[in-house]
């Protein structure tokens, strides 16, 4: 038969082809309707995949509460410029708990000098104390995005000294050459690579993510679609970072209408804005504190997204609170919370 | 006995040697090569390849066209440090993007930032008006009247459209299309999103339903004419001479099926209006985007077209009208 060979040839290294190099989801795959019916408003999950999240099972493991009161840590030692407050059971749990979540492997001397705790000698301790007072801003004042969930440092390190997920701004961002290569932190499209800096790193551009206009005729608005491309990549990364599609958040009809989005789309605003604000508040006050081997191949510091703490879960460690019994970690009562969160969920 | 019935042509009508075709004018170009048959491309069409016609429209369009892609292509290149494994590993998400929005329209940006996208934009352009002029000559060359160029003509003006016409309008070179295989996909989706949903533009639903019309009209048309193959209907020089079986049960199937039917003449303008349609109503689309409406959901909303759903979040408010963060 001289008429079937080339097909069957050329039949078979497409299907070989499409059978080798794709990551298919195979059934069952799970879609779960949130929003109006035939609105497309559906959440779709690979089960296997997403029950064969690692993350819950690689918790560390609890460490037995000790009670509160007895004196306090900041008679006990030297040089502690945070958690002086708390009791020092209390404090060398935490010390211990921290072992766990940020330097399993390298335990103590990761930070502290071995002869002598107190020392500052090591960047290291530096580092942890402004992020130990950046996970209580975190779990104090923004409530907005973490809710009574909270955050530890197990959430951004899991076992990490340097979390997984941080990034540099690529220097010179804003030119053409900030696309048109593959890039796994906007879902392999050829959108900027670099969707941070512009959004994440300083305050100047708080509110230029939004480029759809408001007016039904062209009344001025003149975001480029240069610009709407550095907006979707960011919405790419999030949506890569949390494991979710477009409409988990949004009506795809209507990207820009709060009015049709869901509750969701609120939690995320806020999240950018906690990212924004933790960015410029700790990471960029540790200038000088990181060595060269910290920072970026231009000396850029390193910096948080989404993804830090997500790592491609829409909550976390699948909602699991670590906090809750490190109320040293936590802040009191919502003190800082937006008016305008009445309208988002929990 | 072999017949013409089959989703492919199973008979290969040969001559003894290739035909050479009529007589060119005089001062044509010679045509090109002797003629040859292919018994695979005899499968899908005739199997006699060649002679070609070239002429000077021809090569001039080649050299265009071929200048065009080569300053794409080195673009990409030198955009991955040229470096031959990675430009076939990022070939689809490569691109020469057109200048950056502070260049305005600006006609000689620096090269390395969009200058080469208006040299790649400017040979390109030119290689297709070339193009369209040779089908212009060749159909009038052959006695023909001048549809497949009009057509063609349509298809131009929606490129135009995109790439020259709405960016000076919009007053800058970056509201167009990069040239990228992936690259120019995102800017699809990119400008749908900044424009509000380009799918509440009513020139892109008409440009739609002239595309999948065109689709539905093609298979119509084409399974018509199979089907009815067994009484000779692709046979032309017969059903000219006498509208018989083939042509007459063609048309008495649709007037059964739908009670209206094309003819065997007008099917044709049914089809060539589609396919013309489809890009000349998707230009007007994409002219009025950003020029005069701004976002297309928000118009669908004030003309009544975009319906409204009941809300099942209970009320979602900006953020960022509260204030503090």
């Amino acid at each position: 038969m001289r008429a079937w060979h080339p097909i069957a040839v050329i039949v078979g290294v497409l299907v070989a082809y499409g059978l080798f190099t794709n990551n298919w989801s195979r059934p069952p795959v799970q879609s779960v309707q949130e929003g109006y019916r035939g609105l497309g408003m559906v959440q779709v999950t690979d089960l296997r995949q997403y029950l064969a999240n690692p993350d819950v099972d690689k918790l560390p493991a609890p460490i037995p509460e000790v009670a509160a009161g007895g004196p306090a840590a900041g008679e006990q030692y030297k040089n502690l410029k945070v958690l002086n407050d708390i009791s020092s059971a209390e404090f060398i749990r935490l010390m211990a708990a921290i072992t766990a979540w940020v330097s399993p492997q390298q335990g103590c001397a990761y930070c502290h000098d071995g002869a002598n705790f107190a020392s500052d000698a090591k960047y290291t301790k530096i580092v942890a104390r402004r992020m130990i007072q950046m996970t209580r801003d975190v779990n104090q004042n923004w409530k907005s995005h973490v809710a009574m969930t909270g955050v530890t440092c197990y959430t951004c390190h899991r076992g990490n000294p340097v979390p997984m997920n941080i990034w540099y701004s690529e220097p010179g961002n804003n030119t053409v050459a900030g696309q048109n290569h593959p890039s796994e932190v906007v879902g392999s499209t050829s959108l900027p690579s670099d969707p941070f800096s512009g959004f994440f790193a300083n305050a100047k551009d708080a509110n230029s993510i939004r480029i759809i206009g408001n007016t039904a005729l062209q009344e001025g608005n003149r975001h480029s679609i240069k610009q709407a491309e550095y907006t979707y990549g960011l919405m790419m990364t999030i949506s890569k970072s949390l494991g979710v599609n477009c409409v988990f958040c949004h009506n795809s009809r209507s990207f820009f209408d709060w009015q049709q989005s869901s509750p969701k789309r609120a939690l995320a605003w806020h999240g950018i804005q906690m990212v924004r604000n933790l960015n410029m508040t700790y990471l960029d006050s540790l200038a000088g504190v990181f060595p060269p081997n910290r920072l970026g191949p231009h000396g850029q510091l390193p910096q948080i997204s989404c993804a830090t703490c997500h790592q491609g879960a829409h909550k976390p460690l699948m909602g699991v609170s670590l906090v809750k019994t490190f109320p040293e970690l936590q802040g009191g009562e919502a003190e800082n919370v937006a008016p305008a969160d009445q309208g988002s969920p929990q | 006995m072999a017949t013409y019935q089959n989703i492919f042509t199973q008979v290969q009508v040969r001559g003894a040697a290739p035909d050479e075709g009529v007589a060119l004018p005089i001062g044509s170009l010679p045509r090109l090569g002797p003629g040859r048959f292919h018994y695979w491309l005899g499968k899908i069409g005739d199997a006699q390849i060649g002679p070609l016609y070239l002429g000077w429209l021809g090569i001039a369009s080649l050299v265009c066209g071929f200048i065009a892609i080569e300053i794409i292509g080195l673009n990409m290149w030198a955009s991955v440090n040229w470096d031959p494994i990675q430009f076939v590993r990022q070939l689809p998400w490569l691109a020469l993007e057109p200048p950056a929005p502070a260049y305005g329209t600006e006609i000689f940006p620096p090269l390395k930032e969009g200058g080469w996208w208006l040299m790649a934009g400017f040979f390109l352009t030119t290689a297709i008006f070339l193009w369209w002029a040779r089908m212009y000559r060749r159909a009038r060359a052959l006695g023909m009247g001048t549809h497949v160029a009009w057509a063609f003509a349509s298809a131009i003006w929606l490129y135009l459209v995109l790439g020259f016409i709405r960016p000076l309008l919009m007053g800058s070179w970056a509201e167009a299309v990069p040239f990228g295989i992936f690259p120019h996909l995102d800017w699809t989706a990119a400008f749908s999103i900044r424009y509000g949903n380009l799918f509440y533009n009513p020139f892109h639903m008409l440009s739609i339903a002239f595309l999948y019309g065109s689709a539905v009209l093609f298979a119509m048309h084409g399974a018509t004419v199979l089907a009815a193959t067994r009484y000779g209907a692709e046979r032309e020089i017969e059903q000219v001479l006498d509208r018989g079986t083939a042509f007459e049960r063609g048309a008495l199937f649709w007037r059964w099926t739908m009670g209206f039917n094309a003819t065997a003449e007008s099917i044709h303008r049914w089809a060539w209006w589609f396919a013309v349609l489809c890009p000349l109503t998707g230009g007007i689309g994409i002219l009025l985007t950003g020029t005069v409406v701004d976002n297309w959901y928000l118009w669908a909303v004030k003309h009544h077209v975009a319906p409204m759903y009941p809300h099942v979040f209970g009320i979602v408010t900006d953020p960022a009208l509260g204030g503090t963060r």
